[in-house]
């Protein structure tokens, strides 16, 4: 995957567990939780249909690393790379 | 096959269970004993008509958009759309006593201004009572019971509004007699007051069979009218499923949504040397008898637009198993056409709910039983008559449930709805690879149901 594909499957993931917010338009170095109503279930969430989709396990020490849209996609992009 | 999840009971709190886990890979099989899933909220056809279980009302509505409330979470995790539901709010509700009554809306500000006019010496203190409630997290409460009545006794030196306040809540979820469990009291109280009522639009069915589709898409199995016979506990742990059918299931882990008490009893051993409630349920002790009734008019024509009417005839409100058969010193009157619709049902419908006692039910032969439930509609319906004039000579069709029927199709025992009192909040049981979800874990209502069922299965079967 590339660095774009890898944003835009992120974005599919996250627009799929919180249908009703605007994703699309996610600033790429601010939080995201600061931008859209992303609770604790949610953001696991994302984790899960990351494991789920690419079978990548993300360790919870990593979680950070996904706070913003650009640092999942840098933190991402080299597991994914095959994908 | 070994599956990874078994789930017993396909009710509202098993189905969600079952969406989250199979959705994320697990191999689920739900096993329901009826025909057909849904639980205490399913539905039945009778004389031509689609009747809803035990549907009053879904607490916890929220309008769309409100987010960070259980709707919300329960639709996200779901990955269901709030149209899904088509969800009608409430007209109008009220707690009838005989000096005062206390009206509520979907508008929790309404209630405030109820509660300044009513009780204008208490209005200080109820704001105080709510603001101390935003600060209670009810999901990390201790494990022990804390009483309701003292809290509440240390926030209002005015004892009828202490009454009026519990009595929705009690009849609405609670599985005590006479008090509660704080913790489950501030469910209520958000789930019901700060939130409020709503009807979906063509009642459970369509709920229940978007829930049934989802959780097949996901790629669950479901196996309907297969009932558990024993769940076989080897090492601590259930080894195997034996149906009544003389057939054997496996799997890695077990998730019973039938109660914890009905629980226990399918398993060959209870272990745990300690004696604490988990490992000795009380089977509960409330339980009601519920009359639908089909009117050849319209409620409205009746001059009633009450949504939902909870009564009490003195001014103490005393929430047990009576020692007639029914109770109808107070009772829940509900009219699901009194719902805010475009949509008007095609017939005017009411339902009336009084406090039964299920030992006396189940000791009346058969044909007493029939005689007894006629003669108790007519007790319970004289009562109703200040409030709706005219009902008795309204009625097109009725059907009855007492907690002896209650008992027979939802396998909950003695009837007991909101379950037994000792609630495992952690869905944890003596048994390592079983969790228990659904009221016996706490959560109450539709939406508590579902998620119950969703949290026991993040941190039992996913996280």
């Amino acid at each position: 995957m590339t660095k774009e594909e890898v944003k835009t499957s992120l974005l599919n993931i996250i627009s799929e567990i919180v249908p009703d917010e605007d994703v699309m338009n996610l600033e790429g170095n601010t939080s995201i939780r600061d931008q859209i109503d992303l609770d604790s279930m949610d953001f696991l969430d994302i984790i899960m249909e990351i494991r789920k989709k690419y079978q990548v396990e993300i360790p919870e020490e990593d979680y950070p690393e996904l706070a913003t849209m650009n640092s999942s996609v840098t933190y991402l992009e080299p597991l994914l790379v095959d994908k | 096959m070994k599956y990874d999840l078994i789930i017993i009971g396909g009710g509202l709190s098993g189905l969600a269970a079952g969406i989250r886990s199979a959705h994320f890979g697990n191999r689920v099989c739900i096993l329901e004993q009826q025909g057909r899933v849904g639980g205490l909220n399913s539905y039945y056809h009778y004389q031509g008509r689609i009747f809803d279980i035990g549907l009053h009302a879904i607490t916890n509505y929220v309008p769309r958009h409100i987010k960070s409330t259980p709707l919300a979470k329960t639709l996200r995790q779901l990955r269901l759309s709030y149209d899904d539901f088509q969800l009608l709010p409430q007209q109008i509700s009220r707690i009838t006593f005989p000096t005062k009554e206390l009206r509520f809306t979907n508008d929790f500000n309404f209630f405030i201004q109820e509660i300044s006019e009513k009780f204008p010496h208490q209005i200080d203190q109820f704001t105080k009572f709510v603001q101390s409630l935003k600060g209670y997290d009810e999901f990390s409460a201790k494990k022990e019971f804390v009483s309701t009545r003292q809290i509440l006794q240390s926030f209002f030196f005015d004892p009828l509004l202490i009454e009026m306040l519990l009595c929705p809540l009690m009849f609405y979820g609670c599985s005590w007699e006479n008090d509660i469990d704080f913790a489950q009291f501030s469910v209520l109280f958000r789930s019901i007051f700060c939130e409020g009522f709503a009807r979906p639009q063509d009642g459970m069915s369509k709920i229940i069979q978007l829930l049934k589709t989802k959780y097949q898409h996901c790629g669950g199995e479901l196996k309907t009218n297969c009932k558990v016979q024993k769940l076989h506990i080897h090492q601590n742990k259930v080894s195997e499923v034996h149906l009544s059918n003389g057939q054997t299931m496996k799997a890695e882990k077990i998730i019973s949504c039938i109660g914890l008490p009905e629980t226990k009893d399918l398993c060959t051993s209870w272990g745990g040397k300690t004696t604490n409630r988990t490992t000795t349920p009380r089977t509960g002790a409330l339980s009601f008898m519920e009359s639908i009734i089909i009117l050849n008019t319209m409620p409205s024509q009746l001059t009633f637009d009450t949504t939902i009417l909870f009564y009490n005839d003195s001014e103490r409100f005393f929430y047990q198993r009576p020692k007639t058969l029914i109770d109808t010193s107070s009772g829940v009157i509900c009219c699901p056409n009194n719902y805010q619709t475009e949509k008007p049902l095609p017939e005017g419908m009411i339902r009336l709910t009084n406090l039964a006692n299920f030992t006396l039910w189940n000791g009346l032969d058969e044909e007493e039983y029939h005689i007894q439930k006629k003669f108790c509609l007519r007790e319970s319906l004289k009562k109703v008559e200040r409030f709706i004039p005219g009902l008795q000579d309204r009625i097109l069709i009725h059907d009855i449930f007492t907690p002896k029927t209650i008992e027979k199709f939802t396998g909950r025992r003695q009837g007991a709805v909101y379950g037994t009192p000792d609630k495992t909040k952690d869905g944890l049981t003596p048994i390592k690879n079983l969790f228990i979800c659904g009221t016996d874990q706490g959560y109450l209502g539709i939406v508590g149901a579902m998620l119950s069922g969703i949290s026991m299965a993040n941190a039992h079967i996913l996280y």
